[in-house]
C-alpha cells in the first residue's frame, strides 16, 4: 500500500481546514473509505481522523424534527427510540442496510459520502475506463455486466447506481445537509451523472457535513422503507422504495404523499411525479398502482437491469398500500 | 506444539460420555472461540519476509514488460520474482503423470491464461511494502480475446470425466425407451461457475533449513501435498515437514496444493529467508480451482403408470485451456432412479480461466439440482406427487450397474422426513397455497446421493506404561469436527475413556491419514485409528491371557473386551485388569500397534456403497416482487454409522444451506468481453445470511451397513447439497408456476 500520513483533527475548524489541503480526505467510521483505497480507486495522501470530535454525534429529536450529528452511527440512529416513532422510514432504511458489522462502524455523514458499488468503478487495475474516476476515460460498465446499474438518471458518461438506503429515506422528507454553516437540501447534495459523473456531492472544498435535518411532518411520522432483493440481508437493492403519508380528516384522502426510490436511479430518486399524481386523490389500490408507474418514467436499462423498471413501481406501490392499511 | 495438550485440558463438562456414538461438543471449540488457535497465517517465524502476488489483469495473452525497478525500489521491498529469476525447479509445473496432478502457474514463462494468474511475486519486510510493490510493477501487456462462455469455443468429448469415468455411458437403449413412454418430458438447466470462498484464504509459511522445507499451510490432504512439493523441489518428503491444525475451510479448494502456495516456498528459497504468503479474496477467484459452469439437458420417459422407460442426461461443461477437469455432472443420474435405459453423456470446451477443480460434491450438486427438477418435471407431466413418483422409481438395485445396494434406508428418509415436514397435505398443483401475509407458498422436494469413498490411511497407537493411550494420523480437520470425532474412535479402539487418549494429528510427521475429501476420511482414517487401537489390545491380550500370574490367563484373544482402560474376560466380567499392571508385569514401557483403512476389494465389486437423503423444503415467493425467501428445511440422512451426532447434524446443515446458496445465491459473474470475474469479493458473490436460513432441520436416519467397513461408517461432508438445492428449485415452482431452468433464481426470473 502507498504511505499517507494520519492526522487526528482536534476540531471541527481543525479538521475543514486539514481536509482542504491536496490529497487530504476525512476519515470516520472508513467503511467505504478503506475499502476504496484497498481497491486502489481512492489514494489519499492524508488521512483526516474526526472520530474524535465531540459533540458530533448527537441526536436530537423535537416536534420541528431531527436533528443527527455526522459522526452518529448508522446503528445508533436506526435502534433510537425517538427515530422509530417519529421517522420510521429512517430507520427501517437504517436497518436494512450493510450488516450489522458495518452498521456499528459507519456514520450519518459518512454514509452520505458512500460511493456507487459499480464493478467497473472499484477495479482500476483491469477496468482503467471509468468516467467517474479518470474523466473523459470512457464507460466501462455499459456493454459490460449491468444487473445492479441504474436505470434512472444515467448518461452516456455513467450508469453507476446510487447505491445507498439511508438518503433514500431522507430526499423523501426533504432533509437537509448542514456543511456547518452552509445548508444543502439532501436532493441537491447528490448530483446527477450529467457529463461530471466523477463529482457526485455538492461538497466544497473545506468543507464537512456536521449534521443531518430531517423536518418533523405528518408524512414521515407515517412512513416506510421498502427493500427488495434476492438476500434477506447484507445486500444493496434490487428496488426500494421510502414513502410517507398524510391524510385528510377522512383518513381516506391523500394530502401529503412522498416517495423516493432507490436501487434503480444515479442518485436517492424522488419521485415526485408519483407524488402530484395521488395528492388529493382517494387511496384505492387502482389509482396508486397507475400511478407508481410514474415513478420509472423515462427509465433506460442496459439489459440486465431491465427488471428494476418493472420491479420498481411495484415496490412503490405495495409501500404506499402498506401504509394506507395501518390508516 | 502444545494444541494436543490443550485439546485434552477442557472441563469436563464437555467431555460427557467418550467413544462412538456421542454429541461431543468440538474438542478444538474452545481454542477456536477464543482466538488460540492457530492458523497458517498466525504463524511469524523469525526473519520472515512477506510475499503477495501480483497477478494477471488480462485473461489471455502474455506479458510484455513489468517495472521491476520501480517495485524494486520500494521501502522495504527485498525482492521481485519473475520468471527471469525464479529458482529452478526439479520438474515442469505444466507436467501431469497422473490424472491428481494439476497444472501449476509457477512463473514458468510469459504466458497469461486466465485471469488473476500470478506473473510476479514481491518479498518485503513488511506486508505493505510488497503490496505496494506489487501495484508498482505496472504491468503491460500483449493480450488476446478472452473465451469465457460455454458457446465461445468449440465442443468435445472429453477422455474422461470427474477422475476418470467415462465420458459417456450407456445401459439400454434410450430411444427405444423414449419412443414407447406414454410421457415424456425435456428440459435444459443451467448452472454457473461458483468458487469455494473459504474463510481462511489460501496461505502460507514457507522456511528452508539447507534441503529441508518447514510448512504451515492448510491442506486437506497433507501426503499428498509433501509428495508434489518433494517433486516439484527433487527433495525427499520426509525433508518436508507440513503443519495442518486447523483449515479455515477447504471445500475441496485446499486438497491438492495449490500454485500461490508452491510460489511461497519459491520465494523463501530466492531470498533465503521465512516467506508469508496469503492470497487476497480476489486472488482465490482463478489459481486454486472453482466449480464449473454446466448446461445440462434431462430426457425422460415414463409409462402409463408413471415408470421411467429412459433417462438420458446430457451435460456441457468447461475445463481450462491447459488442464483437464471436467465437472461430472451428469453421472447423477447413474445411481437413484431405475430405468431400463440410461445414458449419460457429457462434452465440453475449453476457456481462458483456472482450472476448475473439485469443490464440495463435484459433479453430485450440479448434476442433482438438474436431475432433481427434471424429475419433479415428470412427476407433474404423469400427474403424480413428487414422492409418489419417486417411490415409483425407487432403485432396488443400482440402476446403471446392477449391483446390490450395501445398505439403503432411502425409504425411511423418505418417510420421516415428509411426516416431519408434512408433506401429505401439499397440493399437486402449483400456485394455489399463500400465506396469511399472501406470499405465494411452495413444497418441493428432493433425494439426497453421494457415493461412500474410501482411500488409503495409517495410524499409529501407543498404551503407555500409565495406562493411557497415545494414537497418531495426519488428519485434517477442515472445520468438520476430525479432532472430535477421530478421538472418539481412538478412545473406542483402544477401550479407554477418551480423556486417556492424546490423539495427535494435522501434521505431515505422523502416518498419512489420506485426504480429507469425497466424504471419506472418517471412513478411511477412522478405520486406520480403530485398526492400529485393535492391534494393541490384541497384543495387550496376548501378554495377559498367556502370563498364569494374569486373572485373565487362559481366556484366549477372542475371550477378553477392552473398556475403560481395563481388559475384562468376557465369560466372567468380574475378573478383570488394567492395562498398567499388564504392561508392568510383562516389564514394558509401551506398547505400539499400526493399523490402515483402505477400501475393501471384494465389497467393492460385489456392492453399490452410496449414502441416501431426502430433503423437503418450503419456499414463500411474493407474487409482486419474485423475492423468494427459504422458510423451512427438513432433511433426512442416512449415511451408515454416526459416530457423533453433533458433528453429523452441523454437516448436514452446511451443506442444506450450501444447496439454497447453490439454488438462489451463488454465482461467479463475467464480464464477457475482458473475461474478468466482476464479483469476486463476499459482499458481492453471495451465499445464504442467516436470516436466509431460518429453520434447518437434519433428521438421522439408522442404517446399518456391514459391507462399506467395519465401523459401517459412509461419509456425510457432500451429500447435503444434493438433494436440497432441487428441493428449493421444486419448491418456487410450486409457488409460482415457473419453473426454474436457470441457477441461481433471481428476482428477473420470476417478475411475471
Amino acid at each position: 500500500m502507498r504511505d499517507f500520513s494520519y492526522l487526528r483533527a482536534t476540531s471541527v475548524d481543525a479538521a475543514r481546514e486539514a481536509a482542504a489541503l491536496p490529497g487530504a480526505m476525512l476519515l470516520a467510521g472508513g467503511t467505504t473509505l478503506i475499502d476504496l483505497a484497498k481497491c486502489g480507486v481512492t489514494e489519499p495522501d492524508t488521512l483526516v481522523d474526526i472520530t474524535h470530535l465531540t459533540g458530533l454525534d448527537r441526536i436530537e429529536v423535537n416536534e420541528r424534527g431531527a436533528t443527527i450529528g455526522a459522526l452518529a452511527r448508522m446503528g445508533h440512529v436506526a435502534d433510537h427510540a425517538d427515530i422509530k416513532s417519529r421517522f420510521p422510514a429512517v430507520s427501517e432504511a437504517l436497518w436494512q442496510a450493510a450488516s450489522a458489522q458495518i452498521r456499528n462502524m459507519a456514520t450519518m455523514g459518512g454514509n452520505l459520502m458512500q460511493r456507487t458499488r459499480c464493478p467497473y468503478f472499484r477495479d482500476p487495475s483491469n477496468f482503467p475506463a471509468c468516467n467517474k474516476r479518470q474523466p473523459g476515460s470512457g464507460c466501462s460498465a455499459i456493454g459490460g455486466v449491468t444487473r445492479g446499474h441504474a436505470v434512472l438518471g444515467t448518461s452516456e458518461a455513467c450508469i453507476a447506481m446510487y447505491p445507498g438506503d439511508l438518503a433514500v429515506a431522507l430526499v423523501a422528507f426533504d432533509a437537509v445537509v448542514h456543511l456547518g454553516e452552509r445548508r444543502v437540501s439532501v436532493d441537491d447534495f447528490f448530483l446527477l451523472p450529467g457529463t461530471t459523473p466523477d463529482r457526485e456531492h455538492a461538497i466544497e472544498l473545506g468543507e464537512m457535513i456536521t449534521a443531518i435535518e430531517i423536518p418533523g411532518t405528518a408524512a414521515a411520522r407515517r412512513s416506510t422503507y421498502l427493500k427488495i432483493r434476492d438476500r434477506q440481508s447484507y445486500e444493496f437493492a434490487a428496488a426500494s422504495a421510502a414513502v410517507g403519508i398524510e391524510f385528510e380528516a377522512d383518513g381516506r384522502t391523500i394530502r401529503d404523499l412522498r416517495v423516493a426510490l432507490g436501487g434503480v436511479a444515479t442518485k436517492p430518486w424522488r419521485a415526485r411525479a408519483v407524488e402530484d399524481a395521488l395528492k388529493g386523490k382517494v387511496l384505492e389500490p387502482e389509482t396508486v398502482r397507475a400511478a407508481s408507474l410514474l415513478a420509472v418514467e423515462g427509465a433506460v436499462d442496459h439489459g440486465a437491469n431491465h427488471y428494476k423498471i418493472e420491479l420498481a413501481p411495484r415496490v412503490v406501490a405495495r409501500a404506499i398500500l402498506k401504509l394506507g392499511e395501518t390508516a | 506444539m502444545t494444541l494436543e495438550l490443550s485439546l485434552n485440558q477442557q472441563p469436563a463438562h464437555a467431555r460427557q460420555g467418550s467413544s462412538i456414538g456421542q454429541p461431543l461438543t468440538r474438542r478444538d471449540g474452545f481454542l477456536k472461540v477464543t482466538g488460540a488457535a492457530r492458523y497458517a497465517a498466525d504463524n511469524h517465524p523469525p526473519g520472515m519476509l512477506h510475499a503477495v502476488l501480483a497477478v494477471s489483469s488480462i485473461t489471455r495473452g502474455r506479458v510484455a514488460s513489468l517495472d521491476i525497478e520501480a517495485a524494486k525500489a520500494h521501502a522495504g521491498v527485498v525482492e521481485v520474482m519473475t520468471p527471469r529469476n525464479r529458482p529452478a525447479l526439479a520438474a515442469d509445473p505444466d507436467a501431469k503423470d497422473h490424472p491428481f496432478m494439476f497444472r501449476l502457474d509457477l512463473l514458468q514463462n510469459d504466458q497469461v491464461r486466465y485471469p488473476n494468474q500470478t506473473i510476479a511475486v514481491v518479498i518485503a519486510e513488511t506486508l505493505e511494502a510488497a503490496t505496494e510493490g506489487a501495484a508498482l510493477l505496472s504491468p503491460r501487456y500483449e493480450a488476446l480475446p478472452a473465451r469465457v462462455g460455454l458457446d465461445d469455443a468449440e465442443s468435445f468429448v472429453p477422455r474422461g470425466v470427474g477422475v476418470g469415468g467415462p465420458a459417456v455411458q450407456h445401459k439400454g437403449d434410450i430411444e427405444a425407451g423414449l419412443k414407447s413412454a406414454r410421457t415424456r418430458i425435456e428440459a435444459t438447466y443451467e448452472t454457473p461457475a461458483q468458487y469455494h470462498n473459504a474463510m481462511e484464504p489460501h496461505a502460507i509459511v514457507a522456511a528452508w533449513d539447507g534441503d529441508r522445507l518447514s510448512i504451515d499451510t492448510p491442506s486437506q490432504g497433507l501426503a499428498m501435498a509433501q509428495g508434489r512439493i518433494a517433486g516439484l523441489f527433487g527433495i525427499a518428503p520426509q525433508n518436508i515437514h507440513i503443519r495442518s491444525p486447523f483449515l479455515g475451510g477447504g471445500f475441496g479448494s485446499k486438497g491438492m496444493i495449490s500454485g500461490p502456495q508452491v510460489l511461497g516456498i519459491l520465494a523463501a528459497r530466492l531470498v533465503g529467508r521465512p516467506v508469508k504468503l496469503v492470497l487476497r479474496r480476489e486472488q482465490m477467484y482463478g489459481p486454486v480451482g472453482h466449480r464449473a459452469p454446466t448446461r445440462q439437458t434431462l430426457r425422460m420417459g415414463m409409462d402409463g403408470e408413471g415408470r421411467l422407460t429412459a433417462i438420458h442426461h446430457h451435460a456441457k461443461t468447461a475445463s481450462s485451456t491447459f488442464d483437464d477437469f471436467f465437472e461430472p455432472a451428469a453421472d447423477a443420474s447413474h445411481t437413484l432412479y431405475a430405468s431400463p435405459a440410461i445414458t449419460t453423456s457429457h462434452e465440453a470446451v475449453r476457456l481462458d480461466t483456472g482450472t476448475p477443480l473439485f469443490m464440495r460434491a463435484p459433479g453430485e450438486a450440479t448434476g442433482s439440482i438438474a436431475l432433481e427438477s427434471a424429475i419433479d418435471e415428470a412427476a407433474h407431466a404423469c400427474g403424480m406427487d413428487p414422492l409418489e413418483f419417486r417411490l415409483r422409481n425407487h432403485a432396488e438395485v443400482e440402476p446403471m450397474t446392477g449391483k446390490p445396494f450395501s445398505s439403503k434406508a432411502l425409504r425411511e428418509c423418505y418417510s420421516q422426513a415428509a411426516k416431519a415436514f408434512g408433506w401429505a397435505s401439499r397440493p399437486l398443483q402449483p400456485r394455489l397455497m399463500r400465506d396469511a401475509d399472501g406470499f405465494l407458498t411452495g413444497w418441493g422436494m428432493g433425494t439426497a446421493t453421494f457415493p461412500a469413498i474410501m482411500f488409503q490411511a495409517e495410524a499409529r497407537a501407543v498404551l503407555k506404561a500409565d495406562g493411557s493411550g497415545l494414537m497418531e494420523t495426519g488428519a485434517q480437520d477442515m472445520g468438520q469436527g476430525a479432532w472430535t470425532a477421530f478421538a472418539q474412535i481412538a478412545a473406542d479402539g483402544l477401550g479407554l475413556d477418551i480423556e486417556q487418549v492424546d490423539f495427535r494429528a494435522g501434521s505431515s510427521d505422523l502416518p498419512n491419514a489420506g485426504i480429507a475429501g469425497g466424504s471419506g476420511h472418517t471412513a478411511t482414517a477412522g478405520m486406520a485409528i480403530h485398526n492400529a487401537g485393535a492391534a494393541v489390545i490384541a497384543r495387550l491380550a496376548d501378554l495377559a491371557t498367556g502370563n498364569e500370574a494374569s486373572p485373565l490367563f487362559g481366556a484366549g484373544n477372542e475371550g477378553v473386551l477392552a473398556r475403560g482402560g481395563r481388559l475384562y474376560r468376557r465369560d466372567d466380567e468380574s475378573r478383570s485388569e488394567s492395562y498398567a499392571e499388564i504392561l508392568a508385569r510383562a516389564g514394558l514401557t509401551e506398547i505400539e500397534g499400526h493399523g490402515k483403512g483402505a477400501p475393501d476389494p471384494a465389497s467393492q465389486e460385489t456392492y453399490a456403497k452410496h449414502a441416501h437423503g431426502a430433503v423437503f423444503a418450503e419456499v414463500k415467493v411474493d407474487p409482486d416482487f419474485g423475492q423468494i425467501r427459504v422458510t423451512r428445511l427438513v432433511g433426512a440422512f442416512a449415511a451408515g454409522r454416526v459416530i457423533n451426532p453433533r458433528l453429523v447434524r452441523s454437516q448436514y446443515y452446511g451443506g442444506m444451506i450450501w444447496g439454497v446458496s447453490f439454488a438462489l445465491h451463488e454465482e461467479a459473474i463475467t464480464d464477457r468481453r475482458s473475461g474478468r470475474i466482476q464479483n469476486a469479493n463476499l459482499a458481492e458473490y453471495h451465499v445464504p445470511v442467516n436470516a436466509d436460513v431460518p429453520s434447518v432441520e437434519a433428521l438421522l436416519v439408522h442404517e446399518d451397513d456391514p459391507y462399506v467397513n467395519a465401523l459401517g461408517i459412509k461419509g456425510v461432508g457432500e451429500i447435503g447439497i444434493t438433494g436440497t438445492a432441487g428441493a428449493v428449485a421444486n419448491a418456487v415452482w410450486h409457488a409460482t408456476g415457473v419453473r426454474p431452468r436457470r441457477f441461481p433464481i433471481r428476482i428477473e426470473d420470476l417478475l411475471v
